[in-house]
């Protein structure tokens, strides 16, 4: 939009939030955290998975208050879920004893209008977001598509200043997705809308830079403002379009390069035990070797491009990608994927050289399946406790980080065969000679 | 008001007529009122112990029996109900009340039923000294204890379990306390509750015969109904009129099934959270009835809309009042720190009474008395849940892998599952006479013969639901006869057996107290055991030994559930997840 931004509405200042877990030190998925939602704007909260983004949305809207840090409201600290801020969520969270109409309405509930007016405000809502000749059917008759749009009615009957959505789009199927959002932006640019600004949680780049004026990217563990991107494109937006191409690569750039620092960083420490492995299955690397081989990348792509075609989203795309950086078949940087000489050398092999090729670089470039390795070869019995690694695991990530990396490396240790894995007893074996 | 939703054939006039469906539900409505009425009234007559009304064996009085015995179940119903609503939304809402209510909770429903019963009853009939009202109330808090507990448990879980988005939807609204427990939390918990309301009232007949002919020590209570009725054809060795009693307890049944719980389910269909369109939507033809009514609906319609108002309403004290009070409330840790100290005191005290009443009037030789008894019942319900397991298993699975079998087989289980076994007691009875049976082996059939349908429904619902492409799969590799059994089938019901077998064994545990001592006529039967003791002891009067048998019975049963199935259901939900 070219207007002139507004004055903040919302206005979150070095907030931070951390949850207890039972281990001891508390989980912090949120650290100094300063953002101002302004009137008139779409701001947009861009991250991966674990970057605490729908706690923020939450801690915006009232519903989790922050460990540290304030928000203020319209210039007032915000004590729980205030009026004027709605909220429209990913699940839709529809009640589904209650019909369409009903579910409207009691949005209203808190506000304690009379019967025949929150009828006529449900009904105008109803009318405006399009499910006229639906208001008796209740949630469980409806489409994916029209329950998310009982979910917008439901939240703009209370006429709201700020609306919070918490990935709206992302449990729909693609052109449902795509209708709802030309819907939306339908609304708010003829400003049929009562809202002044909205906050839109989402981890699909194309539909940050599709419907927002102002993107934060997060990054992840804990959750930073890594950079602000301005959107200033007009509506309606188009995906072809190269300013719009400009932005989306600029923003796989950021995400790739914090990614690449913290493959880096991690590696560099702590003997490497400190890497997390990304949660990228066999399967899904070598899908992604043969794509990046295959015409018309012949080697190389933009990760927009890859994501456009697969229809994945960062969360899908991302750690594939840096599965395939950490075990060096492709090299990540700018937003573009490139495949090493090994990587080529590996599309090209049959299953067993496959094998062969991907034992050789779990050795030479995951510490962790070098150190495995090398307990299994020096233990007595050549086996090892599951509890072992996950301790030493845990002393540099934290355990949900600690968990997915030894599925990881299970994963890939049993393709390479490098080592067998007894889910029963929870122990690592060596491949003897015996039963290799 | 409008109607957005429905626009009824034909205009505004001539929905001013009633229809004749109205005359039927109108018709249905007043032979009820009137039932209910007579009943009533003869609830409260003048009561004295020696000049109670006679028990007659004729057929012909059974209709008005089974109308008191009703109205007793409704009324415990109805009191189990606000006990549910009181007792689990308290213990759900404040974290204080919950560590002393949801532990009491557990032990509350592993007493025995007819526990309560010989204590409780000379409580009432004091109370009310002068009418019949006192036993009548005592029979009803008897059954209240049958049906009560897991009521109260399932409301709780399902307070304790609402959809984490469903519950942020609620306080992003705004919802006061009022609101979100009739718009959110009660609307959850219905199916639930209503599918646990089912099981209480089945349960509930199993100790009807108990509640209405009340023995304890020397106070013998006859309350007109169907459990006396049994309770004196046994005495009289009247099989004849047994089988009358099975008829017209087995109509009764049908009868409020048809009219009650049918409509409920129906209506409560709407309740279910999954997203799913239902392929078997439950129908009532009362409720369909009553939908088509013209004047009825108009009636329903205003009442419905007077609860939804009600439900809207904020009912919370105004923003300026509640500043003022929670200045007042004290610190958390503080308030913390008194309950734990009150809550200790007060255990501290019963502790000590306990103690001092027991030393006084039990021995060492008596907890070991109680002890063996009940090994002895546990071994029995061991061996039964075992043989039911042995037994139910296979024709389970079978029935379940046929879907139109199990279609017409699901719900007769289900009623053999409410129907009371102890009916059948008589007859066994005999039976063991006639051939001159051991009872202590025979008698211990009668512990199982009404819960083993647990087992029998869960396994077919077990079947019925196990992936047909694992069938397939395991068809296609040809695996078959006790392979098949081991590694495709048996870990495919676990879980529902499991849940089946809990159930099962309780009720046996519960059971045991009526099977283990039968009578018939002047003939004393005792297997020994647990439940044998308690009821010789609640004949006899002696308090301190029924307090005995029941404090051993709760440990034993909390201990199972403790040691075993909780570990076994748990292991059951890890097996069968696939990731």
């Amino acid at each position: 939009m070219t207007e002139q931004p507004g004055a903040a509405i919302i206005d979150l200042r070095r907030v931070c939030k951390a949850f207890a877990r039972p281990s001891g030190e508390p989980l912090t998925v949120l650290a100094d955290i300063n953002v101002s939602l302004r009137d008139g704007e779409i701001l947009g909260l861009l991250g991966r998975s674990g970057s605490g983004k729908s706690t923020l949305l939450r801690i915006a809207g009232g519903l989790v208050t922050p460990t540290s840090g304030e928000v203020l409201y319209r210039g007032t600290p915000l004590a729980g879920p205030a009026e004027g801020i709605a909220v429209v969520f990913q699940t839709f969270a529809l009640f589904p004893w209650l019909t369409v109409l009903e579910n409207v309405e009691a949005g209203l509930d808190a506000i304690g209008l009379s019967r025949p007016e929150a009828r006529r405000r449900a009904q105008s809502a109803i009318d405006l977001i399009g499910l006229d000749g639906f208001q008796s059917a209740y949630p469980r008759e409806l489409s994916g598509g029209m329950r998310q749009r009982v979910g917008f009615a439901r939240a703009i009957v209370i006429e709201p200043l700020v609306l919070l959505m918490d990935e709206p789009f992302s449990a729909l199927d693609v052109l449902t997705a795509e209708t709802l959002r030309t819907d939306f932006l339908d609304l708010w640019t003829e400003h049929q809308l009562p809202t002044k600004s909205v906050l839109l949680v989402t981890h699909n780049i194309e539909e940050a830079v599709l419907m927002c004026d102002r993107i934060l990217v997060l990054s992840s563990n804990p959750g930073r403002i890594a950079a602000e991107i301005p959107v200033p494109l007009a509506h309606p937006r188009n995906r072809l379009d190269g300013a719009f191409r400009g932005i989306v690569d600029e923003i796989y750039s950021i995400l790739t390069s914090r990614a690449i620092a913290s493959i880096k960083a991690q590696g560099e420490v702590h003997g490497g035990l400190a890497q997390a492995l990304p949660p990228a299955s066999v399967n899904q690397i070598s899908g992604l070797i043969e794509t990046l081989a295959a015409a018309p990348h012949a080697g190389h792509a933009e990760l927009g491009e890859i994501a456009g075609s697969l229809t994945f989203e960062v969360d899908d795309l991302f750690p594939i990608a840096e599965a395939l950086h950490i075990l060096e078949f492709a090299e990540l940087g700018e937003g573009r994927l490139k495949l090493t000489a090994s990587g080529r050398v590996f599309a090209r092999s049959g299953t067993q050289d496959r094998k062969r090729l991907f034992n050789e670089h779990l050795l030479k470039f995951v510490p962790l399946a070098a150190h495995i390795r090398r307990v299994l070869d020096e233990r007595e019995g050549h086996h090892a406790p599951r509890v072992r690694f996950e301790s030493e695991l845990e002393d540099h990530l934290i355990r949900r980080d600690a968990e997915r990396t030894l599925r990881t490396i299970i994963g890939w240790g049993r393709y390479a065969e490098l080592f067998e894995y007894d889910d029963k007893a929870r122990l690592f074996r060596a491949i003897g000679p015996g039963n290799a | 008001m409008e109607h957005h939703a429905e626009v009824l054939g034909g205009g505004v006039w001539r929905q001013r007529i009633p229809n004749w469906r109205d005359l039927v539900i109108a018709i249905l409505a007043l032979a009820l009122l009137i039932l209910i009425g007579s009943g009533a009234r003869q609830m409260v007559a003048p009561f004295v112990a020696a000049q109670q009304p006679e028990i007659t064996l004729s057929p012909e009085v059974l209709p008005l029996y089974a109308v008191r015995t009703t109205i007793r179940m409704l009324a415990a119903l109805v009191a189990s109900l606000i006990f549910t609503f009181t007792y689990a939304t308290l213990a759900a809402k404040s974290r204080r009340a919950e560590m002393v209510l949801i532990p009491l909770l557990d032990v509350l429903q592993s007493v025995p039923i007819l526990g309560y019963l010989s204590f409780t009853v000379l409580f009432f009939v004091s109370l009310f000294p002068d009418t019949v009202l006192g036993p009548e109330l005592a029979a009803i808090f008897a059954i209240f204890t049958s049906q009560a507990w897991n009521m109260a448990f399932s409301l709780y879980q399902s307070l304790r379990t609402v959809p984490q988005d469903l519950d942020e939807a609620s306080r992003s609204f705004r919802f006061s306390a009022w609101q979100r427990f009739w718009r959110l939390e009660v609307p959850f918990a219905m199916p639930g509750l209503l599918w646990n309301m089912m099981m209480s009232m089945s349960g509930g007949w199993f100790f009807v015969v108990a509640s209405e002919a009340i023995a304890v020590g020397d106070l013998q209570i006859n309350l007109p109904g169907i459990g006396s009725y049994v309770a004196r054809a046994i005495e009289e060795r009247d099989l004849g009129a047994v089988a009358w009693a099975i008829v017209a307890m087995g109509a009764t049944i049908f009868v409020y099934d048809q009219l009650l719980f049918r409509p409920l389910v129906a209506w409560a269909d709407k309740f279910r959270v999954e997203q799913t369109a239902a392929s078997i939507v439950p129908r009532a033809w009362v409720l369909d009835l009553f939908r088509r009514t013209r004047w009825l609906k108009r009636a329903g319609d205003a009442v419905g809309s007077a609860t939804a108002i009600a439900a809207r309403a904020r009912l919370s004290l105004p923003s300026n009042v509640r500043a003022l009070i929670a200045p007042l409330a004290p610190r958390p840790r503080v308030a913390d720190l008194l309950w734990y100290g009150l809550v200790l005191a007060a255990m501290g005290y019963v502790v000590k009474t306990l103690l001092g009443f027991a030393g006084a009037e039990l021995s060492w030789n008596d907890a070991s008395i109680a002890f063996e008894n009940g090994g002895l019942t546990m071994l029995r319900v061991a061996v039964l849940v075992a043989l039911a397991t042995v037994v139910w298993v296979p024709i389970g699975v079978a029935v379940g892998l046929r879907p139109r079998l199990a279609e017409k087989v699901q719900p007769a289980a289900q009623l053999l599952a409410a129907f009371p076994a102890n009916l059948l007691f008589p007859i066994a009875v005999f039976l063991i006479l006639r051939f001159d049976l051991a009872p202590k082996i025979w008698l211990s059939p009668l512990m199982i013969l009404g819960t083993q349908w647990y087992i029998l429904f869960n396994v077919i619902a077990g079947a019925t639901a196990f992936p047909s492409d694992f069938r397939e799969a395991a068809a296609s590799f040809r695996i078959g006869g006790w392979r098949w059994w081991r590694e495709v089938m048996l870990p495919g019901i676990f879980p529902y057996y499991v849940t089946g077998a809990i159930t099962a064994s309780g009720g046996a545990w519960n059971a045991s107290i009526v099977s283990e001592a039968v009578s018939w006529g002047p003939t004393k039967l005792s297997a020994s055991g647990l439940g044998a003791y308690i009821a010789e002891m609640t004949e006899a009067g002696d308090f301190p030994r029924i307090a005995l048998g029941i404090a051993v019975m709760s440990m034993l049963v909390i201990a199972t559930n403790r040691l075993l199935w909780r570990p076994l259901y748990a292991f059951a939900e890890r097996r069968t997840r696939l990731d």
